[in-house]
């Protein structure tokens, strides 16, 4: 028994750490720019097929493969923010959202058209022994997974509090005007979160894909909607929040499917943001408004 | 010389004109008021000289260069910086990191380890505090963080909104001398005030805005005693 829930929560734990790397996204992006980039799922869907496409058709080796799938997703990433959401800087939100969505669906169709909607099969680059530490059994891929993410995170978080570009991020999420007074580019500082945020879904894509080794042009839109959720439940706009936030559902939903239902594992997810969102509307690491005057 | 010069800037919200063409000079080594009831458009002013909104006619020229169209993030670098309304610090960062994002631009790590040995001596509690969460600052210790973060990018003039709003007297007159300080190791000083008795009194030349037009100009205590100046802004 007690194996068994250990388990579970080292499933979990990889889960949610493949929905903070995707929730780390939605929170950057939504930190600088204010909106909520409902095609950053699908960046995941094109960074699996780009991955497909390095290793199954250009044949190159899997780092390679890896770094390639990196660079398209933040490339894309930046792409859709300058033709797609920089024209709407100044429109009301409600055109923004509406224009992620349509994004997210266009990326979606793309990759319809090109790749079909016929699931193609891959097989995962990451082979590695399962590991047995006493009676617990932990996949390679788990170990993996586990590995990468810890170390992006603490990457992601010594470059947005001790680098310059990080401070520089943090203060146009604070206040825009106030930041191009200091003499910080803007432009280039959404750029670069929309990079970051698309990398960071490619990682996740890897991930993802190599877990479940299946490809179809919808596979983002799950684990982007759960990590939207991650991102709200921890407190969108903050970044130690998407990453507790990812990890916190995780272990819901692995720990709801193993021990109450499977069918009913989404439902309590949904049903815990919905408490957490009563009882602090901010999520559980939103930050206050701090307000002097 | 004048190091700024606007010429028949005219600004619009949308169909509403803010400012409606209006012409003023600021020397080097001066502080200049420019004074005006709420609504005046002494913000909006500001907001275009340093290209935070732009300019729908005329000419801004800054330090020899037409500076009319360049974005506000390339203005602090060339010597202008602006300590807005509302003090608007960082308030998640510390009081550290806010000086240090006044220092953006620059490059030589000595000069800015200088400015801010110069910024912690003119404000010691910045000092004390500099750890702290500039949101957990008080008003009048944020008006200090936003004029020294100003200060951090070392520059040839300051435009400055409203530094004693919201301010204990006390603080008000604190805020005016170090105003007066700064003016008088080498900043030039563009000083938007309601309180037009504080600003005169430090001022060498002021304006008057009313509506988005400027309705009188000249040597500050010549306006100090001029009687509609008195009436409309100086009534206690
Ligand atoms: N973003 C905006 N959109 C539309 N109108 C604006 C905007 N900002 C200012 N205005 C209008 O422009 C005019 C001038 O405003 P401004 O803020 O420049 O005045 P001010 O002299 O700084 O006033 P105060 O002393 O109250 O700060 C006002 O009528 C104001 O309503
Ligand atoms: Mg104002």
């Amino acid at each position: 028994m007690l194996t068994s829930i250990l388990e579970q929560l080292i499933n979990g734990l990889r889960t949610g750490s493949i929905y903070a790397l995707i929730a780390l996204g939605y929170t950057m992006v939504y930190g600088i720019a204010k909106m909520i980039n409902f095609a950053h799922g699908d960046i995941i869907m094109v960074g699996a097929y780009t991955l497909y496409i390095g290793i199954a058709l250009l044949h190159l080796p899997v780092i390679p493969a890896m770094i390639l799938t990196a660079v398209v997703c933040s490339v894309l990433g930046v792409l859709i923010e300058k033709i797609a959401y920089k024209p709407l800087r100044k429109a009301p939100p409600l055109a923004v959202l509406i224009t992620a969505i349509g994004m997210s669906y266009f990326l979606q169709s793309m990759a319809l058209l090109i790749f079909s909607s016929t699931p193609i099969p891959f097989k995962s680059v990451i082979n590695l022994e399962t590991v047995q530490i006493g009676s617990v059994h932990i996949s390679g891929i788990t170990i993996i997974t586990l590995l990468v993410t810890t170390i992006t995170m603490v990457a992601l978080t010594l470059f947005i509090n001790k680098t310059r570009a990080g401070s520089a991020m943090r203060a146009v999420s604070e206040d825009r005007g106030a930041a191009e007074l200091m003499g910080i580019n803007v432009n280039k500082t959404i750029s670069m979160t929309f990079a970051i945020g698309s990398a960071l879904a490619a990682v996740a894509g890897i991930l993802y894909i190599c877990q479940y080794q299946s490809l179809r042009p919808t596979l983002g839109a799950l684990p982007g909607i759960k990590a939207f959720v991650a991102a709200v439940l921890g407190g969108i706009g903050s970044v130690p929040g998407a990453m507790l936030g990812g990890i916190v559902l995780g272990i819901i939903e692995s720990l709801a499917k193993a021990y109450i239902s499977t069918e009913l594992a989404d439902a309590i997810v949904f049903g815990v943001l919905v408490i957490v969102l009563l009882v602090r509307p901010a999520g559980l690491l939103g930050k206050k408004k701090l307000v002097k005057v | 010389m004048a190091i700024l010069k606007v010429t028949d800037m005219a600004v619009n919200y949308g169909m509403i004109q803010a400012v409606k063409g209006i012409s003023f000079e600021v020397e080097e080594g001066e502080i200049v008021a420019l004074i005006g009831a709420n609504g005046a458009g002494k913000t909006t002013t500001l907001h275009t000289v340093t290209g935070m909104i732009p300019a729908k006619s005329g000419k801004i020229e800054f330090d020899g260069a037409d500076i009319t169209k360049v974005p506000a993030h390339k203005i602090v670098s060339m010597g202008l910086a602006h300590v807005p309304e509302g003090r608007r610090v960082f308030a998640q960062l510390s009081v550290l990191e806010n000086l240090k994002m006044g220092a953006y631009t620059r490059k030589d790590k000595e000069e800015i380890e200088r400015s801010l040995a110069n910024v912690y001596q003119r404000f010691p509690r910045l000092e004390e505090r500099k750890a702290q969460l500039a949101g957990t600052l008080s008003g009048g210790e944020q008006q200090m963080l936003a004029m020294g973060r100003a200060l951090m990018s070392h520059p040839k003039m300051i435009v400055m909104d409203e530094p004693s709003m919201g301010l204990s007297p006390l603080y008000v007159s604190e805020i005016f001398k170090i105003i007066q300080e700064i003016n008088a190791s080498g900043t030039t000083v563009l000083l938007v005030e309601q309180n037009a008795k504080k600003a005169l009194s430090i001022a060498n030349k002021a304006y008057v805005l009313e509506t988005g037009k400027i309705v009188l100009s000249g040597d500050a205590r010549e306006l100090m005693n001029d009687d509609s100046v008195k009436k409309a802004y100086l009534s206690e």
